[in-house]
Formats: structure tokens, sequence, C-alpha cells
């Protein structure tokens, strides 16, 4: 697929990820809207899977670390066919396949229940192990948030992905550098990641704008140069693709107006 | 009913055993392979083994990916780190994706003795008897310890069995069921209801009870969750005084577990209105209440019946 084919399917993906927030009344715009590229690298460009067999056993494994980004994910999944696009009108509402914080129980695509922060980077570390212990050849891929580096479990899982050469797992930061409570460094100063990273091990690689989609493939594409886990820290931002949204911090989680709404698909509507 | 061996020295032998008829099973401690006897099978199998260092919440949640990747994770560490500080781990990384996780915890309860109080374990039963879907398994002695882990394998879901440091008596071999209390005696004027290292104290008590001529059951509840209420209520209602006894705290264990099963089965009616062991989903407030039964509409219907 050419380049021209992936930003119109971010664009795609950030409409269908408005309009379900919308129909359900409540969900994260901003943060779902700063990884889109990272999604639609992974799903349309780089992972190995079918979604005609969502279960197939040599499918390489995403899990959303910072779940409660979901429904960007939903769109991407729905717009590869796991599931009906129609399903994305049920976000969050009672008996959904597509919950509040992915649940694998119900939802085919999602690899496994996340949104608890700090736990989805240990579960798909541990996905990456079973790979190599069954002698595989499964890539791994998770996206993190920044916010979420302060659980302190995101560096247990860094320290065990290094200590068992984990070069199947690559770790995705949407370096949005916004939470809830302000920025990164007004709530809880994460400083350099990506030396972090490279302290525990990891093979890190700094990508300038992790929202233009060509920079993320070529980062993803790169050869590895070890066998260690890698870091991708792809700066972002958050409520990427709208021009009054990016990088305001009201819009974590909080939902349009009608006026913000109609001028949000407006602005989006003009560059497909 | 001589010879005694602790039930982490029973896990750890068995798991080698397992390990070599089951190449699918991998063992997982957090720097206490020597304490809880997972030693046993680093040392048969070594590739299968993995020391996740003193970090039990990342240990927890790897097991959960490793379970996604068709092995079944036997994790271990002490009881007060493994279900208290990998809590949610447990509960959101593993118990709600329903992962196909065995968590066996060793030195739980205050018999582990010498460490004291912040190594003993007494909530751990409780913990891990409120997440939904959670088996929870407490061995007696070493035959009960390999039966759990045959049944454990067979569950596919997250299991918790509970092994205890001290060593206790080898009890005769009787049938092992999950959910179905082992009746060790049976008795008609007390029942002593039990799991664990007390259950050797309670065959004890009965023995000196009955010389005094007082009839006694022991009954032996290895499984907490699901607990048998059969047994449970067929005891409740034939002996005039049910004692329950484990080294435990008497918030939330098997004692509770017994007395929410009893309760309500005498003069008076009780029910428990709330999340019926499952977890929640998404919803508005209103719809959800109604779903789990807690709003007005329900509990009028539920105060008639």
């Amino acid at each position: 697929m050419n380049v021209e084919e992936l930003k119109k399917i971010c664009t795609s993906v950030r409409i269908e990820t408005l309009n379900s927030i919308v129909e359900a009344g409540s969900g994260h715009i901003g943060g779902s809207f700063s990884m889109v590229e990272m999604l639609v690298a992974l799903y349309f460009e780089v992972m190995n899977i079918d979604p005609a067999k969502p279960k197939k056993n040599d499918r390489d494994r995403f899990v959303l670390s910072k779940g409660h980004a979901c429904p960007a994910l939903y769109a991407v999944l729905a717009a590869r066919g796991f599931f009906p696009m129609e399903a994305l009108k049920t976000e969050r509402k009672l008996g959904s396949i597509l919950q509040g914080h992915p649940d694998s129980k119900v939802c085919p695509g999602i690899e496994a229940s996340s949104g608890s922060l700090g736990q989805g980077i240990s579960i798909a570390a541990g996905m990456a192990l079973g790979a190599k212990i069954r002698g595989t050849s499964e890539n791994v891929y998770t996206i993190i948030g920044d916010g979420e580096c302060a659980e302190g479990q995101v560096w247990e899982s860094a320290e065990a992905a290094a200590h068992y050469e984990l070069d199947n797992f690559t770790v995705l930061l949407d370096h949005n550098g916004l939470q809830i409570d302000g920025t990164n460094e007004e709530v809880m100063n994460p400083r350099d990641l990506s030396a972090k990273f490279a302290a525990f091990g990891f093979e890190t690689i700094d990508v300038a704008d992790g929202n233009d989609i060509e920079q993320v493939l070529a980062a993803l594409k790169t050869q590895r140069k070890s066998g260690m886990p890698r870091f991708l820290n792809c700066y972002t931002k958050k409520g990427a693709g709208v021009s009054f949204m990016e990088n305001q911090l009201a819009w974590h989680a909080k939902q349009p107006t009608p006026e913000e709404y109609a001028a949000a698909i407006k602005e989006l509507e003009a560059k497909q | 009913m001589n010879a005694k061996k602790a039930t982490r020295r029973a896990y750890g032998d068995y798991l080698v055993e397992l390990g070599a008829g089951n190449s699918n099973i991998i063992v997982m401690d957090g720097d206490l392979a020597d304490a809880t006897f997972t030693k046993l099978f680093k040392k048969a199998y070594p590739d299968r083994f993995f020391d996740c260092g003193i970090a039990e919440a990342n240990m927890v949640d790897m097991a959960a990916g490793l379970s996604t990747m068709g092995l079944i994770p036997f994790v271990s560490t002490f009881a007060v780190f493994g279900t208290g500080r990998a809590y949610e781990q447990l509960r959101n990384g593993v118990a709600y994706s329903k992962f196909n996780v065995k968590l066996a915890c060793t030195h739980a309860g205050i018999s582990t003795g010498a460490d004291g109080g912040s190594h003993q374990s007494i909530e751990d039963i409780a913990l891990m008897r409120v997440i939904p879907g959670m088996t929870v398994i407490v061995p007696a002695d070493e035959g009960e310890t390999r039966k759990a882990m045959d049944a454990a394998i067979e569950i596919n879901g997250p299991v918790y069995i509970r092994l205890a440091r001290t060593e206790t008596n080898i009890l005769p071999d009787h049938p092992f069921e999950v959910g179905k209390a082992a009746v060790l005696k049976d008795g008609n004027e007390v029942a002593l209801i039990c799991c664990g290292v007390v259950v050797d104290e309670c065959i004890k008590a009965a023995e000196q009870l009955e010389s005094e001529g007082i009839s006694t059951a022991v009954i032996n509840m290895h499984t907490i969750k699901p607990l048998d209420e059969q047994t449970v209520h067929k005891y409740a209602a034939k002996c005039r005084k049910i004692l329950t006894v484990e080294d435990h705290s008497v918030i939330g264990g098997l004692g509770d577990a017994v007395a929410a099963s009893i309760c309500g089965k005498g003069g008076f009616s009780f029910k428990k209105l709330g999340a019926q062991d499952r977890f929640g989903q998404s919803g508005t407030p209103a719809e959800l209440m109604h779903e789990y039964g807690i709003d007005a509409e329900t509990i009028v219907l539920n105060a008639k019946n």
C-alpha cells in the first residue's frame, strides 16, 4: 500500500473513532488520535495477521497497553475486517463486544484485556517470551503511554524483556506529552525515556514525528542491530489530526459540542 | 500417619514429575525458588524455568501473556506477595481475560513461623476467592497437593493453590475432586470444617472429642471456591455446632464462605444482592444496576420472594 493510501486510512480511522466516541457519549479522543499512525502502520503494513482467522497460530501479536485509547484500535480492527463497521456504534454500551476498555473475552482481534496501566507491556513481553520458548516466529508489539511510564511495572517488564533478550518484541511509546492532570513534566517528570529504555538494554529509535506514517513505518522496518528488544520513542500530538484538538489537554477525554464535532469532521473530511 | 511433608515440598516434587510428561508446563518464580521448591523444576528443566526476579507484578502479567501462547505457567512466590503485591495483575491481567495461569503460593498462614507477621499471609484466600472465575484450592497434604495440581491443569482458567511452609502429616489416601469436600470422619453433633495445615489438628481434636462422647465430623474443605455447599448444608442440618478452622483470617476465608452458604438456611431468610461472582461490563449506570440486581425493582422482587 502506498503512503497516500495509508494516510487516507488514518483519516478515515480518525473519523470513525470520533463518531464512535460521540455515539458512546464518552471516550478518549486525544490519546486515540495521537497513536493512529502507529496502529495503521502495524495493522496495514507490518503485522502478520489474518482478520478472517483472528486466532491463526503464527500471527503477530499486539497489546494496547494504554487501553483507554481503544476507540482508535477498534476503528482499525473494524477497517481491517475483524468485525463489521456497524459494531463501532455499540461502543461502551451494554452487551457490546467493544467495552470501555479492551476485553479479549468478547472482542475478535483483542489479544489481551488491557487498560489497567503498566500491565499490557508485561503481558506482551510474556507473549514474546512464549514465542521464544516455543521456537516460533511471532513478533509482538505494544503501545504504551508516556504517563503510563510512571508505573513501576513498566520498568519491571523492561528489565525482564531485556533479560530474556526478546528480539521479537517492540515497545512503541505514544509520546504526546500530556496526561489527565497536566503535562508529563508537571505530573511526574519521566525525563529521558529513550535513555531509560536504552539503559535497561533496549535498542532505541527516536521517531521525530510519530504522526507521520512514513517515519513510523521506517522505524518499524529498520533492521535490528542487536538481539535485544526494541523501543520506538514516537513523539506525537495528543488529538493529532484536528487542529483545535492538537496538544490540548482538555481533549484527553472530553466530548465535543455539536459545533466542535461538525468542525472536526469537516477538517478531517477535507483530507480525504 | 507418621510421614510428614510440607505441601510446598510436595508441590516442588510433583512439578518435576508433571514437567516430564507435559512440555507445555513452565514455571516462574520471584527469586524464591529455594523456598518454594520450584528449584527442583529449575534443576530438571532449566529451559522451562524463569526466575522473574523480585518483581511479582511483572511476573504475573508475563504469565498471562505466556498462557496465550499455549503454555501452562505455574507461578510461585510467597502468598503475601503473589496474591497481595500482584493482586490487581491477577484481577485484571489474568482473571478478567480468563487466562490459563496457575498461581501456587507458599508460606501461607501463621504456620509459616519465624519470619513473622509481614510474611504470613492471612488474607490470600479472601483476595483470591473474591475474583470472578478464580478456583481456590488449599491442599492439606502431599496427596491433595498432587491431585490439586492435576486438577489445575485440567481447568482452563486461573487457579490458586495455597501451600504451606510447615510440614504436616500425610493423611490416609482419599478421593479428591475440585469442589467436593472430603469427609474424613463422619459425626452428628459437632462438624469441624477445615482446610490446609489445620486438617490434621482437627483430626486430633475430633479423636479427643469422641473419647469424651461427642460425635464429631471432620470435613476437609480443600476447595474454597467453588464451595461444596451441599456438604455444608448437610452438616448444618444435622449438627448442633459448626466450627470452621483455617490458618487464615476469620474475615473472608473458609469461615465466611461457609457462613454465607448456611446463612438463611435457618429460621430467617438471608440473601446477598450484589455482583454474583462476575466482572462488570460497559453500560449506563442504571442499566448495570438492573443487570447486576441492585436497583429498586430487583430489591423489591427479592424482598417479596
